[in-house]
């Protein structure tokens, strides 16, 4: 595998003698920062190699953006390996090997809170099938019969006679045995590392500033592009009066794409900084009128058309409305969101004698492979991407625009290698958007208060009518309707229908997707439903969760970690909500106060949260708090406003991010785990919070939030 | 040629006076512990010291820096030993993505050798930096820890 990584050196130091000039730069990608591989190691199965003294080198496939998971999936094989804990280190598997071993590393994408949940079974197998071998290999050295040997901590033990021999050891041994057929995976009860907190491999290096990101790739000869793309979406590039900039300092060269121009230069602030001073002309295309006003309009038309597509119809709405004690009705709306990962969207490329090499921070490391192939017009076999580490992803880097961009820049540099950077404004305006979505909903009640009848009207962008338009089915995007057609709520008369309405602004994964703005619909209407019933909003979602109890079990945590239904200082109330996603269960309480004047102050969170399993359980608290910080910042500026068919806003200052300050004080998370299913982390304890929150405004002001971010509602936080 | 200090080592850099710090120590220098988040001085990914005080370097021209002591977070271990800022990150397991902390490292640094004790508010005030990943409660946490841990012993 080590051979496999390295680059030609040699290759890349001629051309940095030849182009670089006086650049004397070292070499270093962040790669291999993570391998550190120096010793050679007995390789027991694609993902387990063991060293003679006793490294354990655990290969890493997905990408780590934050979320814990190079740490947290390592641990799903150590806990079956029994190996020292200690002695881990983590490999990045590079997509070419993945090709050349037949996909041995499974799904290299990360998303969907899918990194534990779709791999904790492969992984634990691969643990314990390396650990047999090791058993095996032990025993007939000793010649002993493998039952009388354990193995413990990076040690086998022949109990009789206690021997002990190191996995490093026997590893190379152990290495040519033939594998198990079957292996059995140990009972949680008698787990010693998951569901126990550990200190994250990553972090060392995280904090000591090292090289990690793919912003940080330096390759020796290296230059670098800047890029502007069409600020209305769809449109194309007319004209670049590139002579312009002739000869300035630091100039490659200008390479126009069909929707973008990039500046390739000797730095990459000299190559932004000539970009800014070229005259491009963009033809706008058909969308260069488009507002948010429009869009919205064009969106909103989706509850008012008369023919829509149904996703469900059970029992007879319409007669239940018409027999119904009261009968309530409320439209919501939710803007288009910008993901905004720290890092904005990079990648590095090298064209050279048909072979293409990439260094990206990437989601989805073999769609960034077969996206260079494409790009460059080779086969699959002539490409290689590396991992890097992921400044932010949130969903974002799973799209390959960047990629398609940097390959196509280098490919017009051939032989040199470009690190394509996007500025902050670029990311603004360029990203996949959350979607714009409404919601009409309409409930009956009987006179006891009793839900009878639910209609639900979405109107919403499809994201899945981009990249997988194959799964709409008769016109209905499950997907867009998560939260809304897998209701926990039992309502004998329920009718969900759906108006798929995209405009021309691309939209995408971000953060719990449509969890992100489904539950601030469904939950708060589920409290507008309480109130019109005249009861308690915990109490009314208990009654209606009777056959759900997972959803229940963390409904009935949040409430009781909130002390829901306990008196309260003066002025501050709270609002709940509960939402299942991504495999896991997650409910939330916030305690506020609003003054007159609209200020609110958010004194507590509180989110209960049931994954199954809990693998590292700091890090499932980390990402509760992530989700805090994520969601209310969503919830309370987050807005991307379009003019002219283009993006409004274009840095921090306009599109607000919380900071230190504005991170509420008090949060509490309640993790349980009832065991039985692996779930999700990283993006479940967001889906309750904004409802929780804007239910708790309701609370305090009796004023409904139907519209986000608040910041347009007349509130403000202190 | 500029001519400046980074991290205790004389460098020099043949840049336009107006580039920004951030892009010399990175593209220039290879010194890639300081981010690029916002280019504006909004997000503060770039921090570094300058003489001993925080500045975000992508809006610190070069010109400024010339003659002058530049500190980044690569040089903040002294002989090959954490800053106890550095440790109290590893201790309260802050960094989420790390794209930010470089950044924030350097921020509470700076807080910290100002404000050997600082409260909450003073922590508000002065940690202005963004962190995507929200990992805010926990810098608070380890900025608090950091404090305790750098306190002279007592005689
Ligand atoms: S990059 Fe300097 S403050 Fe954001
Ligand atoms: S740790 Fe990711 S931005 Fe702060």
């Amino acid at each position: 595998m080590k051979t496999a990584f390295t680059p030609s050196r040699r290759k890349f130091l001629q051309q940095s003698a030849a182009i670089g000039g006086g650049l004397t730069f070292g070499f270093h990608v962040p790669e291999a920062l993570a391998q550190r591989s120096d010793a050679p190691g007995a390789e027991m199965n694609a993902w387990v190699v063991i060293r003679p003294d006793d490294t354990v080198i655990i290969r890493y496939a997905r990408a780590e953006m934050g979320q814990g998971s190079s740490t947290g999936l390592p641990m799903l094989v150590a806990e079956e390996l029994e190996c020292d804990w200690r002695k881990v280190r983590i490999e990045f598997v590079s997509t070419s090997e993945q090709l050349r071993r037949n996909r041995a590393w499974g799904s290299m994408a990360t998303g969907g809170s899918r990194s534990i949940r779709d791999s904790q079974e492969y992984l634990r197998r691969a643990g314990a099938t390396a650990r047999e071998m090791l058993l095996a290999a032990a025993a007939q050295r000793w010649k002993v019969p493998g039952s009388e040997c354990d193995a413990e901590n990076g040690v086998i033990i022949h109990r009789p006679s206690r021997r002990r021999l190191r996995f490093g050891q026997v590893a190379q041994g152990a290495s040519k045995l033939e594998p198990p057929g079957e292996v059995k995976l140990k009972d949680p009860r008698d787990w010693n590392l998951i569901g126990k907190s550990a200190n994250r491999l990553d972090i060392p290096d995280k904090v000591t500033g090292k090289p990690l990101f793919g912003i940080d790739v330096q390759l020796p000869g290296m230059a670098y592009a800047a890029i502007a793309q069409c600020p209305v979406f769809r449109g194309r590039l007319r004209s670049v009066a590139d002579e312009r900039i002739l000869g300035a300092r630091g100039l490659i060269k200008v390479v126009k794409l069909e929707d973008a121009v990039a500046v390739v230069a000797d730095n990459w602030w000299r190559a932004n900084r000539m970009l800014k001073t070229l005259p491009i002309e963009w033809d706008a295309g058909p969308d260069g009128g488009a507002s948010t006003a429009s869009i919205r309009e064009f969106v909103r038309f989706g509850l008012e058309d008369t023919s829509v597509p149904v996703a469900r119809d059970e029992g007879d709405v319409e007669a239940a409305f018409a027999a119904a004690a009261k009968v309530i009705e409320a439209e919501y709306y939710a803007p288009f969101l910008n993901h905004a990962p720290l890092e904005p969207m990079n990648c590095t490329a090298l064209v050279e004698g048909g072979r293409v090499e990439v260094w990206a921070p990437t989601q989805n490391a073999e769609a960034t492979h077969a996206t260079a192939a494409a790009t460059a017009g080779v086969p699959l076999e002539n490409v290689d991407v590396r991992l890097t580490h992921l400044g932010g992803g949130f969903g974002r880097r799973g799209f390959q625009d960047y990629t398609r961009q940097a390959v196509a820049i280098a490919k017009a540099v051939e032989g040199t290698p470009v690190k394509l950077l996007w500025s902050r404004e670029e990311d603004m305006q360029h990203d996949y958007y959350r979607p714009m979505t409404l919601m009409r909903f309409k409930a009956g009640l009987d006179a006891a208060g009793n839900l009878t009848a639910w209609r639900i009207r979405d109107a919403s962008h499809s994201i899945l009518a981009g990249v997988r338009p194959q799964d709409i089915k008769e016109g209905v995007d499950r997907h867009a309707l998560g939260g809304i057609v897998d209701l926990p709520y039992g309502v004998p008369n329920l009718r969900i229908e759906f108006a798929m309405r995209n405009s021309h602004v691309p939209v995408g994964f971000m953060r719990t997707v449509f969890h992100s703005q489904n539950p601030f619909m469904r939950e708060c209407f589920v409290d507008e439903m309480a109130h019109a019933a005249g009861k308690d909003p915990y109490e009314f979602r208990r009654a209606l969760l009777q056959a759900k109890p997972k959803d229940l079990g963390v409904l009935d945590a949040a409430a009781k970690a909130s002390g829901w239904g306990s008196p309260l200082a003066a002025g501050a109330h709270r609002g709940i909500a509960v939402q299942d996603s991504h495999g896991s269960y997650a409910a939330a309480v916030f305690e506020v106060s609003v003054s007159g004047a609209g200020e609110l102050d958010i004194r507590r969170v509180v989110v209960a949260v049931d994954p199954g399993h809990v693998v590292n359980p700091d890090s499932a608290e980390a990402q509760v708090q992530s989700c805090v910080a994520y969601g209310l910042t969503s919830v309370l500026w987050g807005e991307i406003t379009l003019s002219q068919g283009r993006v409004e806003q274009s840095n921090f200052h306009d599109y607000r991010i919380m900071r230190l300050a504005e991170m509420p004080k008090n949060i509490e998370a309640v993790l349980v785990p009832s065991g039985g299913f692996w779930g999700g982390m990283g993006e479940t304890p967001l889906a309750p919070l904004a409802p929780a929150l804007c239910n708790a405004i309701f609370a305090a002001t009796g004023k409904r939030i139907r519209s986000l971010p608040l910041s347009n509602q007349g509130l403000r936080l202190v | 040629m500029i001519e400046f200090t980074v991290n205790g080592r004389k460098r020099s850099a043949d840049v336009e006076p107006e580039m920004p710090l951030l892009w010399v120590l990175r593209d220039v220098l290879d010194v890639k512990g300081p981010k690029y988040g916002c280019g504006i001085a909004q997000c503060g990914a770039c921090t570094v010291h300058l003489n001993g005080e925080p500045v975000r370097s992508c809006s610190v021209p070069a010109s400024a820096a010339a003659g002058q002591n530049v500190l980044t977070i690569e040089g903040l271990a002294q002989r090959g030993r954490m800053h106890p800022v550095q440790k109290a990150w590893i201790d309260h397991q802050v960094p989420q993505c790390g794209y930010c902390q470089s950044g924030q490292i350097m921020a509470a640094v700076a807080l910290l050798k100002k404000n050997p004790n600082p409260s909450d508010r003073d922590i508000d005030a002065a940690m202005t930096n963004l962190c995507r990943c929200g990992t805010y409660a926990r810098i608070r946490t380890a900025i608090h820890a950091a404090a305790q841990s750098m306190k002279p012993a007592k005689a």
